[in-house]
This record gives structure tokens, sequence and C-alpha cells, in this order.
């Protein structure tokens, strides 16, 4: 009597008949699954190596201009020619802001802080040659949000609180050994000397501004495009979210405020980085999807025939069925109910074939470059190496595992319809 | 139990164009009779067995059941029929080659909506009552072509119904087997009070039958036996 059936008889009978048939056609059902598995994994792959290259650009923009939770608020000049027709040393390369407007932006929710500041240029000739400086004025008692804030100090200190009415300065350390500047020199901005009390540098070897001054120092100094002081006007808001998840609202939230104004976030400044960092995010957000979708798609389709053929192979036994009184929907549940249990083993033979294939990712992918400009208004750039994480979360394997369920059911969909539609007659065929 | 009147069954098969496979039948089948329904290939006795056991409706006239016209019934109601009145015997057996002679007989209580305990009980009982309570747990394979015929007569009566429809119970049985087949059915018949159709070519089984119906090109050629057990 070896080889019966000792199956528990306490499961319900749908569920006993369910891992039956499931088990009976055991080549058919590791087919399926495997097939919607491999579409899985292949979404699961191109996911995560996506969400790698976009994690990617965030840590190269992050570490150079402090975004993430980051935003900067301001107004474009609005005649072009303003900086150049100026005849003061020290303009400002955007509009003014009213000096409330910092407050106005930290009131908004979810904003965990804003500070004002001065993006200026410095405008030096040189026999028929003009050179640019880059001068940002900087609110000492909040660096964070601000041009400092991701910036490191390899000499002296950054400014602080009680700088607020000195006349001190901070360098790009580019800056400072192109012009043999160290701490303790004095820098001399618009005609005004200043002291300089450190050195900073981008983690990532690239500065926005050449020199940072305290706030009052530069809105003294400084003139707006119109030719008008500044006296306590700022032109960029700079704002941090209270979590990455906020910065949408948060950047909508101030549009709303400031129609005119401009928000730059981490999307933007994403577009700003090339490079074949770039180009792979590109490739895999293209093609990469339409790959892993065309996958999925010819998955759920190659397990739906799986399914439809063992309906198919099947007809007598669903006839049987109907002929002893099962109802179309009872014999449709049964069916849809085997399918979806191949997508589930198709979810985990997914999960399992996308994290081998991440890893291989992860350990295989070649070191890619990103080229990012030094700041948002110059046309000089940067390279940098950066290496390509794949990487997956819960979400993403729960969202491969819903997927793989989902084309099961679809796929035995239709399986199910042509079964509710048989005519019990089908039971008396004679063909074994 | 069963009137037929002008029972009229057409297929439609494509470039044979319109096949009438049960033309103008009229029959009357009591309750506890045995009727054997003889004929040649193609004549019609599958289609008329198939009408008696709510699987078509007629194209014209009418097949009274208990008094109810199955013509006029919607499908779901002609499922309730099949799965609460009606017991079926396949010359194939038809068993579900997964599950186990047990759970193909509890697949018959299903449509009955009954707790899963009573199913067990009822289909272990049904398979002591055809003599194979041992080998309940035993799937399809396991079981000789005669057992496997128990079995399907076992998940025929479970539900107790009224009448049992047979397709050529002993076609593919042996001699032997084939009588050890009738000698059950005809003792579950007297026993039960059974109504019993037999479709059949096998002359040793109409000759057990109390009356016999022969099909020809879809008529009812001639009725042999009177009615009643």
């Amino acid at each position: 009597m070896a080889g019966h059936r000792r199956s528990g008889p306490r499961w319900p009978f749908g569920l006993r008949y369910l891992c039956s048939e499931l088990l009976r056609r055991a080549r058919r059902t590791l087919l399926s699954a495997a097939g919607l598995g491999l579409g899985v994994g292949l979404v699961m792959v191109v996911s995560a190596v996506s969400a790698g290259a976009d994690r990617a650009q965030s840590s190269v923009l992050r570490s150079l201009y402090g975004v993430g939770t980051q935003l900067t608020v301001d107004q474009p000049m609005r005649s072009v020619g303003a900086l150049q027709d100026s005849s003061h040393a020290l303009t400002g390369t955007l509009e003014p802001l009213p000096p409330s407007q910092a407050a106005t932006i930290s009131a908004l929710p979810h904003v965990a802080a804003a500070s004002g500041g001065l993006q200026l240029a410095e405008l030096t000739q040189s026999g028929a040659l003009f050179s640019r400086t880059r001068v940002d004025g900087v609110d000492p008692a909040q660096v964070a949000p601000g041009p400092l804030a991701a910036a490191d100090v390899v000499a002296g200190r950054m400014l602080a609180a009680a700088d607020t009415t000195r006349k001190v300065a901070v360098l790009d350390g580019g800056y400072a050994t192109a012009q043999h500047l160290s701490v303790g020199s004095t820098v001399t901005v618009a005609g005004a000397p200043f002291e300089v009390v450190g050195i900073v540098k981008r983690s990532q070897e690239i500065g926005s501004a050449d020199v940072y001054l305290p706030l009052a120092a530069a809105q003294t100094l400084a003139r707006a495009p119109d030719g008008r002081p500044f006296a306590d006007r700022v032109n960029v808001v700079y704002a941090a979210a209270d979590s990455a998840s906020h910065v949408a609202d948060v950047q909508r939230a101030i549009v709303h405020l400031l129609p005119t104004a401009t928000v730059t976030g981490a999307d933007a400044e994403a577009n700003a980085v090339t490079g074949s960092l770039r180009q792979a995010a590109d490739l895999i957000g293209e093609l990469g999807t339409w790959v892993a979708a065309a996958a999925l798609t010819m998955a759920s389709v190659v397990a739906g025939l799986f399914i439809v053929g063992g309906v198919a192979a099947r007809l007598r036994e669903l006839g049987t069925l109907k002929a002893l009184g099962w109802p179309a929907g009872r014999i449709a549940g049964q069916v849809i109910g085997e399918s979806a249990a191949i997508g589930v083993l198709g979810a985990i033979a997914g999960a399992i074939a996308g994290l081998a294939g991440i890893a291989l990712v992860g350990a295989l992918a070649p070191t890619l470059s990103a080229t990012v400009p030094q700041d948002p208004q110059s046309i000089q750039s940067s390279t940098v190496a950066v290496h390509l994480a794949p990487h997956a979360d819960a979400a993403l394997i729960a969202g491969a595992a819903l997927l793989a369920v989902l084309g099961g059911v679809l796929g035995g969909a239709v399986a199910a319809w042509r079964a509710a539609r048989l005519q019990p007659a089908v039971a008396f065929t004679r063909i074994a | 139990m069963y009137t037929l009147s002008s029972v009229t069954k057409t297929y439609h098969r494509g470039r044979e164009g319109t096949v009438t496979a049960v033309d103008g039948v009229d029959l009357v089948i009591a309750d506890g009779d045995w009727l054997a329904i003889k004929g040649r290939t193609g004549s019609g006795k599958s289609t008329l067995l198939q009408l008696l056991g709510a699987m078509h409706r007629p194209d014209r006239g009418a097949v009274e059941f208990d008094g109810r016209d199955l013509a006029g019934l919607r499908e779901a109601e002609l499922t309730r029929v099949r799965g609460e009145a009606i017991g079926f015997v396949f010359q194939t057996f038809n068993l579900i080659p997964t599950l186990s002679a047990l759970e193909n007989v509890e697949a018959a209580l299903v449509p009955l909506r009954l707790p899963g305990a009573e199913r067990q009980t009822r289909a272990a009982a049904a398979l002591a009552d055809v003599g194979l309570a041992d080998r309940a747990r035993h799937l399809p394979s396991e079981l000789s072509g005669g057992q496997q015929q128990r079995v399907g007569i076992a998940r025929a009566l479970v539900k107790q119904p009224r009448v049992l429809l047979a397709d050529e119970p002993t076609g593919n049985l042996d001699t032997a087997t084939r009588d050890e087949i009738l000698a059950l059915l005809e003792t579950l018949w007297r026993e039960r009070d059974l109504t019993l159709v037999v479709v059949t070519h096998d002359a040793d089984v109409s000759e057990r039958a109390r009356r016999v119906a022969v099909m020809d090109a879809g008529r009812l050629a001639v009725v042999v036996g009177s009615e009643g057990n």
C-alpha cells in the first residue's frame, strides 16, 4: 500500500484539491512559477539598479550642494545685462527678495529651517581680461541650510554667530590655493579687506562660491541688479524640509507662496548631473523599465498559457465536477486559486532571483562617473567617480511579489473563464 | 419520475451542419424503474442520458423531472438538480487522479455545503457500502478498474440521489469485474429504491434491466418491458 495519500483530512477540501493539482503537475507548476519569477526578478533588478542610480546621484548632489532635504528659492534677474551694465564691483546675480522672506518660508508646514543669503559676483579687470569671483553672503548664525551646510572645514573655523558684524571671510579651498591665501590672510572684496578665518572644502572637491562673507557685510558692499544697495534684502533663501518625504510638499507650498520664484530641489539638481552615471540612470529609466515590463508581460503570458493548457488537459475532470453539481463559480475559483498559488511560488522564485541578480550587479557593476556643475550658475564642472550600488527595500520586494501573484491570477482568469463555461456533458467524453 | 414529451435535441457541427441527436422522443420512467438504453454508436442514447441528467435543455419538447420541466430551468437551477438529485456513473470512472478514493467521493458532497466532518463521515460510509472501506486513502492509480468503478458508484450514491444515470458502467471492465459491478448496482437499486437508467452496448447488462429502450437515429425505436419495479 506504499504511496497512497496521507494528506490531512482536516484541511478544507478546496485547499487539498489545490495542493494535489499543483503537486500532480509539478513540472507545469514549476515552469509557470519560474517564468513568472524570471520576469519579477528582472523587474526587481531593474528597479533596484534604478533606485541605486538615483541614490548615487542624490549622494553626489548632497555632498556638493547639501541637497536632499534642502531647497533653494530665488528669482532670476529680470534684465540679463544688469550684471554687466553695473558699475559696481560686487553685484547680485539674482533679483532681490524681501527681508521677511526667510521667516515666511520657515513658518510653512514641514519646513525645519530657512535662512536668507546673497549670491554675488565680483568682476575684476586685468588688462583686457575680466575675472569673476563668486561671493556668497551667509547668515553666520545659521549656516545650515545654506551653501556651507555640506562643507568641511580644512583650516581655521566656520563662520559663527559672533561673526555677524565682523569683517571676516571663509574661503573655498580651491580659491584659497589659487590666490595663495590661508587662515589669517586678508582677502579683499569690493575694495574692503576681510580676515580669512577658515578654509572649507566640499567632500567632492567642488565648491559653489569662492568667498563666503557674513550676510550683513555682504549686504553693505553689494548692489542689486537695479543699482540700489541690498540693505537688509537677500536674493536667495535656503530652506530645509523636516524629512525627505516632505520635500515635494514644501516645494509646492513655496511655489504657492511665491509664484514667480524658482524653487530648486534635488530633482532639479539631479538634472545637472551628467556623465556615465546619468547615462546609466537614463538607460535604466527608459530602456530598462520597458525591458522589465516586457519581460513581466511575457512571463505572465507564458504562465497564462501554461495554466490555460493545464485546464485544457483537465476538461473531463472539470466537466465531471460540473456534472456532480459544482457551480461554475466554484470551479472558476478553484482554477484561480491554483494560478494564484503558482503566482505565490513565482513571487518567491522572483524574490530569490531578484535578490541574487541585485547582488550580482552590485558585485560586477563598473564604477561610473558623475559630472556636476560647480554651482547652478556655473558652466564649469567637475567629475567624480561613483560606485553604483543597486538598492532593494521591502516595498520593492513586496511590489514584485504582488506583480507575480497578479500575473498568475490574470493568467488564470482566462483559464477560469474557460473552465466556468464548460458543459457538464464533457464528462462523458470517452477520450482518456 | 421522468416524463419526456416530443423531446428533440440538435447540435450544430460546423461543416456537417445540424445533427439531430434526439428526435421527438416520448418516454416515461417511473420511480424505482431500471431502464437500459441500447443502440448503435451515434444513435442518440448518450444525448438522451444527458438530457435526463439535466446537462442539456431540449430544443423542443419537455423533460419533466418530478413534475418540473428541466427545459424551463436556469443554468444554476440545473446545476442544483444535478448536485442534489442525480447521481452519475461514467464508463471511464472519471475519478480525479490526485485525490484519494475518500476525497473523490467527498467531491460529490461539495455542492451540498455540508460541514467537512459530515462530508467525510458520509464519504467513508459510502465507500464501505461498496466494499472499499480499506481503500479510502488510496489514489485511483492504486486501485483496480473494478475498484475505481466502485469508487465512482460510491461517489454517485453518497448524496443519496433519487436517480442513478450510468453511461456504459461496465464498458472498461473484464467479464468477472463486470458481473461484480452489475451485482452491486442491482443490490443498491433494490436496497435504496433507486431509479436506474443505464446506457449500454452489453446484452448482459440490458438483460438484467426491467425495461430496455432501443434508440435508432435519434428516435426511440422500441421499449421492451413494463414500467415499474
